[in-house]
């Protein structure tokens, strides 16, 4: 199966401070993958890199063959830690900013989502509270037509009603033939979507498989080997 | 529908016995479509190709059968319902004997306790 993104051989230092060390690994189409790791383990970095925000010191990474640059921003969908709207948006001037920067933004979807989601074009974005903002962020980024998708945190720091209406949101409208990247240290509210995980600890990876032949081979929830691996952290 | 899962076990797994269960008791009957991919994995807030793997291995035990454009149905075959009923009566009383063994129950009083459970609640009109 053609891979949608390869990631070869990465470090990434920072001044004197290597972040990511040597890391290589492939994400096949139509699959949901979990980049778990602790606070400072390199995941933020790594969704950074793949995204094009930032050039990784060694080696090289590329989506649908693409290596990642302005042209590979077209065929990836984004959705930062930090939310990339202005507080003086309302909700609908943020889907008409998406679509002004983002040729495959589909403004259809959006609208179904933001209903699902309980959203009015007419909020003031300013006025959203965390979990709220957390899902016009998600909106915005599964409403673009790309092939692959990353999510940095999208449940972080939002209550467990929020969580589950994301997670819901994130079932009901992701394409089947797009790869989904999302980065979290929230393990047991989440690992029931993955169908592969990333176990990233100091920069380095060291575990990526299949999610059920873990569960059949450990006998163990996801969320248990990753307490067991970063425990002494 | 609603599946309480344990994060520990595979999770097509778990989704395949509970629609065994589903089978055998009857809810879902001989010739009954089953839900598309889509629509289970909404509805169980799972991974789509989760429930594919699942579909996969209940075709592949032939409880399950595809129509080409029309979906999935379940198998109008009595005999593969009587199998699997039979197979999960077995992983019952597997688990219930050695059970009773661990208890430190002799095999005559077992079969006596069980004998008796039952006496019971016929007595009992149940």
């Amino acid at each position: 199966m053609d891979s949608i993104l390869q990631v070869r051989q990465v470090s990434k230092t920072y001044g004197s401070r290597q972040v990511l060390h040597n890391v290589s690994f492939e994400l096949g189409p139509g699959k949901i993958a979990g980049l778990l790791g602790s606070n400072g383990s390199g995941k933020s970095t790594m969704m950074k890199l793949i995204a094009g925000l930032a050039q990784p010191s060694a080696g090289s990474i590329s989506v649908l063959d693409t290596p990642v640059g302005e042209e590979s921003k077209l065929l990836v969908s984004f959705m930062p830690d930090r939310p990339l709207t202005e507080k003086w948006m309302k909700v609908g001037d943020a889907l008409k900013f998406m679509r002004d920067f983002y040729p495959d933004f589909d403004p259809e979807k959006a609208r179904r989502m933001l209903d699902f989601m309980t959203l009015s074009e007419k909020s003031k974005i300013s006025s959203l509270s965390k979990g709220m903002n957390e899902r016009l962020q998600l909106t915005l980024a599964l409403s673009r037509r790309a092939r692959l998708y990353m999510l940095d945190e999208p449940i972080g720091g939002v209550d467990p009603v929020a969580r589950t209406k994301i997670l819901n949101a994130l079932m009901e409208f992701y394409e089947e033939d797009s790869t989904i990247l999302i980065s979290t240290h929230l393990v047991s509210d989440i690992e029931r979507i993955f169908d592969e995980v990333i176990f990233i600890k100091e920069g380095e990876i060291i575990l990526h498989s299949d999610v059920e032949e873990l569960r059949l081979q450990r006998g163990k929830s996801i969320d248990e080997l990753f307490r067991e691996v970063y425990a002494e952290c | 529908m609603t599946i309480e899962f344990d994060n520990n076990q595979p999770i097509y797994l778990q989704i395949m016995n509970y629609l065994k269960g589903e089978i055998i008791t009857g809810k879902l009957k001989p010739g009954d479509k089953i839900p598309s991919v889509r629509e289970l994995a909404a509805e169980l807030q799972i991974n789509p190709n989760t429930v594919q793997r699942t579909f996969q291995e209940l075709e592949r035990e032939e409880i399950v059968e595809t129509r080409r454009g029309m979906g999935r149905y379940v198998t109008g075959r009595e005999e593969t319902i009587m199998k699997i009923k039979r197979e999960m009566a077995q992983d019952i009383l597997e688990r219930f004997v050695r059970g009773m063994q661990e208890l430190g129950f002799q095999s005559e009083e077992i079969v006596k306790a069980v004998a008796d459970n039952i006496a019971a609640k016929e007595s009992r009109g149940m």
